[in-house]
């Protein structure tokens, strides 16, 4: 008997699989709710640039038949920068790290919120450098134990969608690896949006975050922590700063619609 | 969508002006068929990104100001890739940030010109004290071309044939201007533009199954493709193999390396551009680049008067080194005089070609001033005795 082939297969690049990732890593779901959300529009990859920079998120580009751009730590904005520039009708979308978007590329994020540059931002937050070993990130939980936190982390996160919100992005919202039917449906959103749409998606690191932080390396374990930690945005508004400590909140925070970036012209929306 | 376009102005301005060099490199970009343009405020360039801000959108190009450096030099990558002759300009400090940027566009084989426009460290004083940095910026194995002008003219015609080698060779290529030139008004013919030798990237006849985009013969370069039509491939800073998959084999290594590196240094007589004055029969030969051309021209013909057999070897390509043409001299004469505007950086790859050939010494000055031609000149007349 044949063995049947993912209907997502079509959309990976040839001869990629089986990935890099570890056992368990939430960059697999992300790969797969991207797809999901790409086949349900019927969107045309050859009309999509995909951009990673460096690290474990940025790898998911390299398993899609598009065109993409890998390789250089945290100026995947600036490239997108560029490609919209010269040909617009082109979707570009971004995989991009906590560490790779918040921390070495924080300027040119928020410079393209600003800007409402077209681009779409998948932002898997998986709460410290994966790839090199599971180093304290911008959006580490206080307190966390981390290679380079060995006593506790004594900074506090950053809400990378707040910043996102006050930079001016014109798409908002946060999910969890846990949630993808909210997550797909949100890609969605995104891949119709017009103007700079951030989804960070709140992920699992069993290898490193997972063993140092929580002592504990098992996926299911994470998934549970992170199910546990996650209220909705609406729940969100009835607690005080003090009760959302620590707690990841969940809900597309904006969608809106303004004129978007088109270099030293600026062209207006249908 | 509607877009305010104006597209009202010419994009080659023929004719004779008198004209500030950093808007003759913007004019040689435009007449190159520049369309993108990204910069970040740095004096003494600002007069390109200003001038970029309303030509270039006045002939169908687009003008971004980046946040940074960095910034920058990936959107003019990306623009390249994504099929636009793009470019950036910056000067000395702004041009450290830019070598991480330089270093991909490299490794991917973009087309691209970075202008920088050198100055003393923090202050606008005339210098050459990038030259070494022109080339050694960026980590990793890889080459750059580098012209330097010596005029506004110059400065022109060098940036049109900044565009045509970099589309030619699928590389990052620099000029490098220096205050004294980017910051003077003179005399500029800008020529017809049908009279204007445009090169632009070959693109591949191939179908999107059948094109590798990293394909190439031993020292060549590989063919475009059209982004956006089906030709879905990795552009990474990691070893690729001529599918452009991330691949860490030695030999796909080795292979790339020697590719993107010989892609230049393997044609290098084909790159290289010098010019000789009163070289038929000297015997002391002056070497120099960028504006030190002009007051060692001036050193030279003073020692002629005074009987002395000087010549004079400019080098519009500094990298790749003009090889063959260094030796040729370094053969014909008995001493070799590098001049330039630092501490004598060049003056090591002049002399690394020179030694056991003829004798070497150095005209070099950093107090951020150009040279005199009497200091020049006494440097030849200490050489003669």
């Amino acid at each position: 008997m044949k063995r049947p082939i993912n209907p997502l297969r079509k959309y990976i690049r040839n001869g990629k699989l089986p990935h890099f990732f570890c056992p368990g890593c939430g960059c697999g779901q992300v790969l797969s709710y991207f797809l999901k959300a790409v086949d349900e529009l019927c969107f045309d990859l050859n009309k999509i640039v995909t951009i990673g920079g460096v690290g474990c998120t940025a790898r998911i580009p390299i398993y899609l038949n598009t065109v993409t751009l890998h390789g250089v730590h945290g100026r995947t904005l600036a490239w997108a920068t560029g490609i919209k520039m010269h040909k617009p009708e082109l979707k570009v979308v971004i995989f991009a790290g906590d560490g790779d978007l918040a921390s070495i590329g924080g300027n040119h994020f928020i410079q393209a919120a600003r800007r409402n540059l077209d681009v779409m931002v998948i932002m898997v937050n998986n709460m410290n450098y994966a790839m090199t070993g599971g180093q304290v990130a911008p959006t580490t939980p206080e307190n966390a134990v981390t290679m380079t936190t060995p006593y506790g982390s004594r900074e506090v996160p950053m809400d990378v969608c707040d910043v996102a919100r006050a930079a001016g992005a014109t798409y908002i919202s946060r999910w969890t690896t846990n949630m993808p039917n909210q997550t797909v449906k949100s890609l969605k959103n995104a891949l119709k949006h017009k103007g700079f749409s951030l989804i960070e998606i709140v992920s699992q690191c069993p290898t490193h975050f997972g063993r140092y932080a929580l002592k504990n390396g098992n996926p299911g374990v994470l998934l549970d922590w992170i199910k546990n930690n996650t209220i909705s945005a609406a729940k969100a508004r009835q607690l005080n700063s003090g009760e959302k400590l620590d707690k990841f909140i969940v809900g597309e925070f904006v969608n809106m619609r303004r004129p978007v970036y088109a270099g030293s012209t600026v062209y207006e929306l249908e | 969508m509607s877009l305010h376009k104006n597209t009202k102005q010419k994009r080659v301005l023929t004719g004779v002006h008198f004209m500030l060099g950093n808007y003759a490199v913007v004019e040689g970009a435009l007449a190159a068929g520049c369309d993108f343009f990204a910069g970040y405020p740095i004096t003494p360039a600002n007069e390109i990104s200003e001038r970029m801000a309303s030509r270039l959108p006045a002939v169908g190009g687009k003008f971004v100001q980046g946040e940074d450096e960095l910034c920058s030099i990936y959107a003019v990558t990306g623009a390249s890739l994504a099929g636009a002759k793009a470019m950036t300009a910056t000067a000395s400090a702004g041009f450290n940030y830019m070598q991480e940027g330089i270093g991909y566009a490299s490794a991917i084989e973009a087309p691209c010109v970075i202008v920088n426009v050198q100055r003393c460290r923090g202050e606008n004083y005339a210098s050459q004290a990038d030259i070494m940095q022109m080339k050694w910026g960026a980590s990793g194995d890889y080459e750059i071309i580098c012209l330097a002008p010596s005029s506004v003219q110059e400065l022109f015609d060098y940036t049109v044939l900044a565009f045509n080698l970099s589309e030619e060779y699928r590389n990052p290529v620099i000029v490098m201007s220096e205050t004294t030139i980017a910051l003077m008004r003179e005399r500029l013919e800008i020529p017809l533009a049908k009279d204007i030798e445009i090169i632009n990237r070959k693109y591949t006849s191939l179908k999107p199954k059948d094109y590798k985009p990293f394909k190439a013969s031993e020292f060549g370069v590989p063919d475009f493709a059209p982004m956006g039509k089906g030709y879905n491939n990795i552009f990474s800073l990691n070893p690729h193999n001529e599918e452009g998959n991330i691949n860490w084999d030695p030999i796909v290594f080795d292979k790339l390396y020697k590719r993107i590196t010989g892609k230049i240094t393997e044609n290098r007589d084909k790159i290289c551009r010098t010019e000789s004055f009163y070289m038929d029969d000297a015997n002391i030969a002056l070497i120099a680049y960028g504006s030190e051309v002009r007051p060692a021209l001036d050193s030279v013909i003073m020692a002629r008067e005074s009987g002395i057999k000087a010549g004079l070897l400019k080098l519009a390509t500094v990298w790749p080194v003009p090889e063959t043409q260094i030796l040729e001299v370094a053969k014909q004469v008995e001493t070799v005089i590098s001049v330039e505007m630092n501490i004598g950086k060049y003056a090591t790859e002049i002399e690394r070609l020179c030694g056991g050939l003829c004798n070497t010494a150095r005209a070099t000055k950093n107090l951020g001033l150009i040279h005199l031609p009497e200091e020049i000149y006494q440097v030849i007349k200490e050489v003669c005795k």
